[in-house]
């Protein structure tokens, strides 16, 4: 069974129609890669998943349950937990306070501020810190670790790597694949395609809108992902008329 | 050539978004500009149109040196462009923005600007909405509106910013229509565009970009194979 599902989905930005009726679902323990060009609505697609975008049509279901009218705090107390692109954290808090507004949040369960500091250990040394002070990576751990600590039972990521130097990506992305094994589900934005298909178990590339390719990530071919990125084969289409 | 960039480089405090590009266009060509975010291509536009004063190298127009002048008067030279986020007067009609293009930017007055604004009008295909105010368009029409105030002001070069952005794949196909019915009055073109299927439905030419510099140029299908540009937008390991 689905543990989120999206039905049918649209999201606007006034006129422009930026997730046109994408249906997809996420199994649990499952990460789903979101890939796709600028502009192909990744970010609007997972803020709607999120509650953070009103979409203007279609359904979110989180296993099972219509939660396409609740906003964003009561989904995060259900257990939907975005990381948003920006990281968007509390700058004038310390990593601490982050952490705990979070937690008074979110669901009880075994993600504490203590297991936090425990996957992300740059974060001890900082922990009273004002999060304005903090370098990318550590901004970017701390985004993360404020969605963990509402113990979420699915984590969405908008471009945890976006930014930042390549070491705190690669620090980033080896703290995932730990949350990955430990059965976590997770549905991640990623520009990045090598990275993306390392960690995903499946991948839906966006374009313009629409998922045009969805598969397992061990089937992807780089042929297959080029032509849905780009769009290709819609000219290939167009040639004999 | 009629419009070329040498050696242009442009940077905002540490960053640097174009490190030393050589670009052209011939008079008659549509140069594509594709590449990942942050590659530098609308920071290029902008230098070329003059929206950004190049921090070295220089613009070339028509064969002037034009790297100190401004966009107000490169377009009075007959540089247009259109922006990634349509901005037309909302409380002016149609025909009254692009009224402002063609004596502003075209120069002309009375007779000789109406009749400018409707031939404008009219290969934009917005004759229909002539007298709506431009507020009340759809996404498709703001971008035609965005085309007919750039060519009312009778360009020689028209650079056009991710102009198919947001449109469906039908309103993508008439805009492209468009597009290629301004190709035939030899207006060059210089087209950025993420919708790459749609862009390549028009040009000639293709320049990807990689973090300000030029990766890949040539036949539009050659780059898009060519491994280094695929490698820019989707990572370096894929299966």
């Amino acid at each position: 069974m689905s543990l989120l599902r999206a039905e049918n989905l649209e999201a606007r930005h006034g006129q422009l129609q930026a997730v046109r009726g994408i249906s997809l679902e996420v199994r649990e323990g499952e990460t789903l890669a979101l890939v796709g060009a600028n502009g192909a609505g990744k970010t609007t697609l997972l803020r709607a998943l999120a509650g953070a975008h009103r979409p203007a049509a279609g359904r979110v279901l989180l296993a099972g349950a219509d939660v396409t009218a609740l906003p964003t705090y009561r989904r995060l107390a259900l257990g939907i937990a975005l990381v948003p692109e920006g990281r968007r954290l509390f700058a004038g808090m310390t990593v601490e306070e982050n952490l705990l507004v979070a937690r008074a949040n979110g669901r009880p369960g075994p993600w504490t501020v203590e297991r936090v500091l425990e996957v992300f250990p740059m974060l001890r040394a900082r922990f009273r810190a004002r999060a304005g002070t903090l370098s990318g990576g550590e901004q970017q751990a701390t985004a993360i670790g404020r969605a963990l600590v509402t113990n979420p039972r699915v984590l969405l990521l908008d471009e945890v790597s976006l930014g930042l130097a390549p070491v705190a990506v690669e620090r980033v992305y080896q703290c995932l694949e730990s949350l990955i094994a430990g059965g976590a589900t997770i549905v991640l934005v990623e520009q990045d395609l090598a990275r993306a298909l390392r960690v995903a178990t499946r991948v839906a590339c966006m374009l313009e809108g629409s998922v045009v390719l969805e598969g397992a990530a061990a089937d992807m071919t780089r042929e297959q992902v080029t032509e849905a990125y780009f769009g290709l084969g819609r000219n290939a289409q167009r040639e004999p008329a | 050539m009629i419009l070329a960039a040498k050696g242009v480089s442009k940077s905002f405090g540490a960053l640097v978004v174009l490190d030393q590009i050589h670009f052209a266009v011939g008079a008659d060509e549509a140069v594509g500009i594709v590449g990942p975010n942050g590659a530098g291509k609308t920071t290029l536009l902008n230098v070329l149109a003059g929206a950004y004063r190049a921090s070295a190298g220089s613009v070339l127009f028509k064969g002037a040196d034009v790297t100190a002048t401004g966009a107000a008067e490169r377009c009075r030279l007959g540089l247009a462009r259109s922006h990634q986020v349509p901005r037309p007067f909302g409380g002016m009609t149609v025909f009254e923005n692009v009224l402002v293009a063609a004596t502003a930017g075209g120069g002309l007055r009375g007779t000789s600007a109406y009749e400018r604004c409707l031939d404008s009008i009219e290969l934009c295909g917005m004759l229909r909405v002539a007298n709506r105010r431009a507020e009340s368009l759809g996404l498709l029409d703001r971008k035609r509106l965005e085309l007919a105030r750039a060519l009312a002001t009778d360009p020689v070069v028209l650079l056009l910013d991710e102009i198919g952005g947001g449109l469906t794949d039908a309103e993508a196909g008439e805009l492209v229509a468009t597009i290629l019915q301004l190709r035939q009055r030899k207006i060059a073109i210089v087209w950025i565009e993420h919708i790459v299927h749609v862009l390549l439905q028009v040009v000639t030419r293709l320049v990807c970009m990689d973090a300000g510099h030029v990766l890949a140029e040539g036949d539009p299908a050659t780059v898009m194979a060519d491994t280094a540009v695929i490698d820019a937008y989707l990572g370096r390991t894929v299966a």
